[in-house]
């Protein structure tokens, strides 16, 4: 190792063998640079978990284009969509189909526990706007008063939706009304939510007697082949009334993120989080680095003494940085994935550490390590060598 | 003493003076020091502890930047000498430290290969390892190579330190009480291997020391006392 390193480096790795010099030294630097990246990945992945949860929503459904009313900030909020407009949009040739999307939560109560449920409802005939992992089995929910149920549902036990068949379908009391829920998806919900429910828009209409047909909450559009979306939406604002948004789904889902991540008080809170552990993160590993430079501070006055310039002494640092960095990253990013696992388990959200995330704190780790050793040597450049033994 | 006509001297120091400390704490340190050191000599400068015989050193090597007056150093004045100038300077003295001042991670011979690392790497990677191992051989350590300073006693530390600095074919040696931790004999060894190394290469060689068994080794013996060169002679 210290050869490849001496070639590597073109020069004595100097770093390489302080570092490995005391192990017990090493392992409580590594340990350190280990404990800033969980805290970075924890913080990460619960603020992520939020996002994809809010993502999810947008992909059960299949559509191209969604009109909202102008205040619909998320997909569960805002004000109804006069569903005059649907047939409005629906003459303009670039839209091929289109549906309303009707949403709503209900409380089931049941067994002592109190589960709140998002329903989401359309009209059952229009199968392609379902999600393909769905589109088979809504033929059931053509049924009045039949549902589809969540199999992440918090708060319900696993068994009992397991068993869940058309054939033998769990029926229970939602808001004073029977329903039966007679299938199962896999969806997943957030932080606003225990489970999702479908329902067909009439079975919807009937849990929410105040609700009316011609008021949904969304408007879900498809496009016709060979024509683009821009296109069709500049039409669409040009056409309809001005206070409706009329966006991609894939728009409409960003969209959302960046509203609950920057305006809602836990998405706030959580960006937070995550600006916390970075910071303790990097003063965890400028710690590290500017005792390891204190440690040292006679030997490097010595090289300074005998003529080496700041250059090498940045270099010594940038090399032990390096190396603590990717040290630190592997148990770092292992015991995140532990701890990721269990906090998924415990409250069934999405926590999940992905490719790009993990690449980024690895890049973050080095730049924090390498930034804070530059800082740590500024004494040791600012002084005479004299003064330093 | 053999003296190349028209050698100039690598050591001029003329009205030099140092403090130590700011404003009322502000301590004169060194008074008026002159001083020219010919080639090739061994120069050993005494005097009692707190004399600033160390701080001259010091200053002289290139570890203290100069306050006031003039310090001629190998034809370059440090009076206001730039940093890289100051590293260039350093790279052509061999400093022997008091408290050998080896890197307790580097092995024998890497530390004294740091000694010529300092001139750059590109090309002489085996080169050196010949050369560090060569020097420790000279200083007789050469069943040594592979050991930390860590399980070298004194005296083979100080003889590690004398061969880094020796290594790089340093203008001038400087020592700073090379001996003062070591045992007569260590000691003795020491001085003799930087005295027989410095005349076979004809390097300039300042030390300071109080040890009285090293004087009659020097061609010249400087006294300090509270700042100032009170005498100049030369034993032989």
């Amino acid at each position: 190792m210290t050869a490849l390193l001496a070639r590597l480096l073109g020069r004595m790795p100097v770093g390489w063998l302080q570092l490995t010099h005391n192990y017990g030294r090493l392992a409580s630097a590594v340990a350190g640079v280990a404990f800033a990246n969980v805290l970075v990945f924890v913080q990460l992945g619960i603020m992520g978990s939020m996002n994809t949860a809010t993502r999810d929503t947008y992909k059960m459904l299949n559509a191209d284009i969604i009109l909202s009313a102008k205040d619909a900030n998320t997909i569960s909020e805002g004000s109804n969509v006069p569903r005059q407009w649907m047939f409005r949009a629906m003459s303009d040739p670039g839209v091929a189909d289109a549906t309303p999307l009707y949403m709503g939560s209900v409380q089931w109560k049941q067994n002592g526990n109190d589960t709140k449920l998002q329903l989401l409802a359309m009209d059952p005939v229009k199968t392609g706007f379902f999600s393909p992992q769905v589109r088979h089995k809504i033929v059931s929910l053509t049924l009045p008063d039949v549902a589809m149920i969540d199999l992440k549902t918090r708060q319900i036990d696993q068994q009992v939706l397991a068993g869940i068949r058309p054939h033998s379908p769990l029926t229970t009391e939602i808001m004073g009304h029977t329903i039966s829920f007679a299938d199962t998806f896999t969806g997943g919900v957030g932080f606003s939510a225990d489970g999702y429910v479908l329902t067909s828009d009439q079975t919807f209409l009937r849990l929410f007697p105040q609700r009316q047909s011609g008021a949904p909450n969304h408007i879900l559009l498809k496009l016709a082949p060979g024509h683009d979306a821009a296109a069709v939406i500049d039409r669409l604002r040009a056409d309809l009334p001005s206070d409706l948004r009329i966006r991609t789904i894939a728009q409409a889902a960003d969209d959302d993120v960046v509203f609950s991540t920057t305006k809602r008080p836990t998405g706030i809170i959580f960006g937070f989080g995550v600006l916390m552990g970075v910071l303790v993160g990097i003063v965890i590993v400028y710690q590290v680095l500017s005792t390891d430079v204190a440690d040292h501070l006679k030997e490097y006055a010595t090289f300074k003494a005998m003529g080496y310039a700041p250059g090498f002494f940045l270099g010594i640092i940038f090399e032990e940085a390096m190396i603590l960095a990717l040290l630190g990253f592997v148990p770092g990013s292992l015991v995140s994935w532990g701890v990721h696992s269990l906090l998924r388990t415990a409250t069934g959200l999405p926590i999940n550490m992905d490719g790009t995330v993990v690449f980024l704190v690895f890049l973050g780790t080095l730049a924090a390590c390498a930034v804070s050793g530059a800082v740590a040597t500024r004494r040791l450049n600012a002084a005479d060598p004299a003064d330093l033994f | 003493m053999y003296r190349k006509p028209g050698t100039p001297d690598p050591i001029v120091v003329s009205h030099l003076n140092h403090w130590y400390g700011s404003g009322e704490t502000r301590i004169q340190v060194i008074f008026d020091a002159t001083l020219s050191i010919a080639p090739g000599s061994l120069t050993i400068l005494k005097g009692p502890s707190g004399s600033g015989k160390t701080t001259l050193l010091t200053l002289i090597g290139c570890l203290r930047d100069v306050m006031d007056g003039s310090l001629r150093l190998l034809g370059t004045e440090l009076n206001g000498a730039s940093e890289p100038a100051q590293v260039a300077l350093r790279r052509r003295i061999g400093f022997i430290f008091q408290a050998h001042n080896l890197h307790a991670s580097l092995t024998a011979q890497q530390n004294v290969r740091m000694g010529l690392e300092v001139h750059g790497t590109h090309g002489n990677r085996d080169r050196y390892d010949d050369a560090a191992a060569h020097a420790l051989r000279m200083v007789g350590l050469d069943h040594r190579l592979h050991y930390l300073p860590g399980n070298l006693s004194g005296g083979q530390k100080q003889r590690v330190a004398v061969a880094r600095a020796l290594v790089g074919n340093p203008e001038i040696v400087m020592a700073d009480e090379p001996t003062a931790a070591l045992d007569q004999e260590s000691g003795r060894v020491v001085v003799e291997i930087l005295k027989a190394l410095g005349r076979e290469r004809g390097t300039t060689t300042l030390m300071v020391t109080h040890d009285d068994r090293i004087m009659g080794l020097a061609d010249r013996v400087l006294t300090m006392e509270d700042g100032r060169i009170v005498s100049d002679t030369a034993p032989r």
